[in-house]
């Protein structure tokens, strides 16, 4: 990290609206994780508005900020980062722990999620003993079990071989079906036609801002 | 703090650090280890020193007297000077009001005390009956001297405990005859000493019959005194060392002695003497407190090391914590949680194997300075006390960085 300042992203106009699917693409550096940050209120912008669900995101107590990604958010990482020593289940209840909610209850919300993306059986495994695809699926559990607004995946498939790749494409295409909102950091064409719009970023603006006919990822598996 | 989950995570983030976490809480345990010894001891000595001032009553004064050693108002050096009973009945009179008990004596060095065919050396005292409790005398069985005993000069003894097992072996001595250089006394009182065996190697008799039977007439070897103990030990201390003072200057006056003159009137004060050693005993306590506490500082120290590890090593973890809606405060907590637990627990073990030692081998200390050291509950409790706020301090600068990670930084795919 230098101590001088950078500009990443030079003016972004854009908007999402409920239910949508949108890849951001662009070659490194070109501000699409930054953007995802911010959009993930890890980061804030220094000028600028952003609003999510019609409430304006500035200037947030970290406590209010911590509130707004528990209930609004929910996040997918290209390392997985689930915590390494819980298990399966554990992970998936986390953000319900920090929703307050009482154990037996969000356990039953953590199984229900963990079926939902075919996890069942492992749910009492470490992540050490999972593959990486089943690790994501386990990460896209825990990201949808706080029922977030807006699904937030920064480079999902990034770790993974085309074919995990797709499998895990189909569940976020599915979970896109029901009616969620997915914002998707990718380098990857194949995997940004399997959204509804892609965005491109070029140094820190937005030079393309398009929709796409989405491919469904079941046709390959 | 009774959350399953939260202890859940604290056992598991700690049997990661299995050997930093075992050599911090050493560290943390042997501090209190050493406390608790230490406070034991401290605890021991003030036992110990007590008792030793118990063998007399605290507030005794004894005035004897020897020869002068100096030249005044052309009276030579080297001058006896002999206590009198009217030495006596003028201080007892001038300062009745300050003055708990008083006795004179006349004392018998090494007199040969016989019971039937048993006989042993002991030193007699000629006493008046407020002696017993300006001796600490406990009596075992029988009665001490008494009023009439005095008006009546009769010939009865109060022996110690020890006169008793050697002169009358399983025998009970009252109301038998003893002979002390060939007079015949009765014994009317077996006493107890906390002065032990030594103090219990005595004989007691009125102060009128020693004078009348072993030609006394009426000189003295010593006085006693006890002032009255007002509730504040410091103003006893004052009183004490005024009374003193005054008998001396008294005493030196009436027999001529040179104000100045060190070795003629010889005044022994337990309770200067007393407030000397507990001073003593004082600063050793709080030295010890300070090398205890610094111990634990050590430990503390240590304590707050490995737990800014941990958070480094979990930095990542945090991150995620925070990205899935985990308040900074949360953090904090659970950070403070981990650190007062390890202070906690590692102390407690350290504060347990400390009385347990006290409490097994305390007892086996035989020295007259240290006795019964041990460590009362509220001593207990405050280190405890110290021990959760130490934990918490320790935890404190971790917890805060911690709760200033940002999940970015710390998400960052390296």
């Amino acid at each position: 990290m230098g101590s001088n300042s950078l500009h990443v992203l030079k003016g972004i106009n854009f908007n999402v609206k409920e239910g949508e699917m949108v890849s951001i693409m662009g070659s490194s550096g070109s501000g699409k994780s930054t953007l995802l940050n911010i959009l993930g209120i890890l980061d804030e912008a220094d000028s600028g508005s952003y609003i999510l669900d019609g409430v304006p995101i500035k200037n947030l107590t970290e406590k209010v900020a911590a509130n707004y990604r528990n209930k609004f958010l929910g996040f997918i990482f290209q390392s997985f980062n689930l915590i390494n020593y819980k298990t399966a289940l554990d992970n998936v209840a986390m953000p319900l722990y920090y929703q307050g909610m009482k154990r037996k209850e969000r356990i039953e919300k953590a199984e229900y999620y963990l079926e939902k993306v075919g996890l069942s059986p492992w749910s009492h495994h470490l992540p050490s003993e999972l593959s990486g695809g089943q690790k994501q699926r386990v990460a896209i559990a825990r990201a949808l079990a706080s029922d977030p607004k807006v699904l937030l995946a920064d480079e999902p498939t990034g770790a993974l071989d085309s074919k995990t790749s797709q499998e895990v494409m189909e569940l976020i295409q599915g979970i896109n079906d029901e009616g969620k909102t997915i914002l998707m950091v990718t380098h990857e064409h194949d995997i940004a036609q399997m959204t509804k719009r892609i965005v491109h970023l070029k140094d820190g603006v937005i030079i393309d801002d398009a929709p796409v006919k989405q491919v469904r990822a079941s046709i390959y598996v | 703090m009774f959350d399953i989950e939260r202890w859940q995570e604290i056992f598991e983030t700690l049997s990661k650090n299995k050997l930093q976490t075992f050599l911090t809480g050493l560290s943390v345990a042997s501090g209190i280890f050493i406390l608790v010894i230490l406070l034991g001891f401290s605890t021991g000595i003030q036992n110990g020193v007590t008792a030793e001032f118990e063998q007399d009553a605290t507030s005794k004064i004894t005035v004897w007297t020897r020869r002068t050693t100096k030249e005044y108002k052309g009276l030579n050096p080297g001058r006896y000077i002999q206590l009198k009973n009217s030495d006596y009945n003028d201080i007892k009179n001038e300062y009745a009001e300050l003055i708990e008990y008083e006795s004179a004596n006349y004392m018998l060095w090494n007199a040969q005390v016989n019971f039937e065919n048993e006989s042993k050396n002991y030193r007699v005292y000629g006493v008046l009956p407020d002696y017993q409790f300006i001796e600490n005398s406990d009596l075992g069985s029988g009665r001490y001297v008494n009023e009439t005993d005095i008006d009546n000069a009769t010939k009865v003894a109060v022996i110690g405990n020890k006169v008793k097992l050697d002169l009358f072996k399983d025998q009970d001595p009252i109301g038998k005859g003893i002979s002390i250089y060939g007079i015949n006394f009765k014994v009317i009182g077996v006493y107890f000493d906390p002065g032990g065996e030594d103090e219990e190697s005595q004989v007691f008799i009125p102060l009128t019959t020693a004078q009348k039977s072993f030609n006394g007439n009426n000189r003295l070897n010593n006085l006693s005194f006890t002032v009255k103990m007002p509730k504040k030990f410091k103003e006893g201390v004052a009183i004490s060392q005024y009374v003193s003072q005054a008998i001396e200057t008294n005493l030196k006056e009436l027999h001529m002695v040179h104000p100045e003159d060190m070795s003629a009137i010889r005044i022994q004060n337990n309770l200067d003497e007393a407030e000397k050693i507990y001073s003593l005993v004082d600063a050793i306590k709080l030295i010890f407190w300070f090398v205890g506490i610094g111990t634990i500082i050590a430990g503390v120290v240590g304590v707050g090391n490995i737990m800014l590890i941990i958070v480094k090593e979990r930095t990542k973890e945090i991150g995620i914590r925070k990205a899935l809606g985990a308040q900074p405060m949360s953090i904090v907590g659970m950070i403070l949680q981990e650190s007062v637990f390890v202070t906690m627990f590692a102390g407690l073990f350290g504060l347990v194997l400390g009385l347990t030692l006290l409490e097994f081998v305390g007892p086996l200390i035989e020295n007259d300075f240290i006795k019964y050291p041990q460590v009362d509950f509220n001593t207990a409790l405050t280190t405890v006390f110290i021990l959760v706020i130490a934990g918490a301090a320790a935890g404190f600068v971790p917890a805060y960085r911690a709760a200033k990670i940002k999940p970015i930084i710390a998400l960052r795919d390296e």
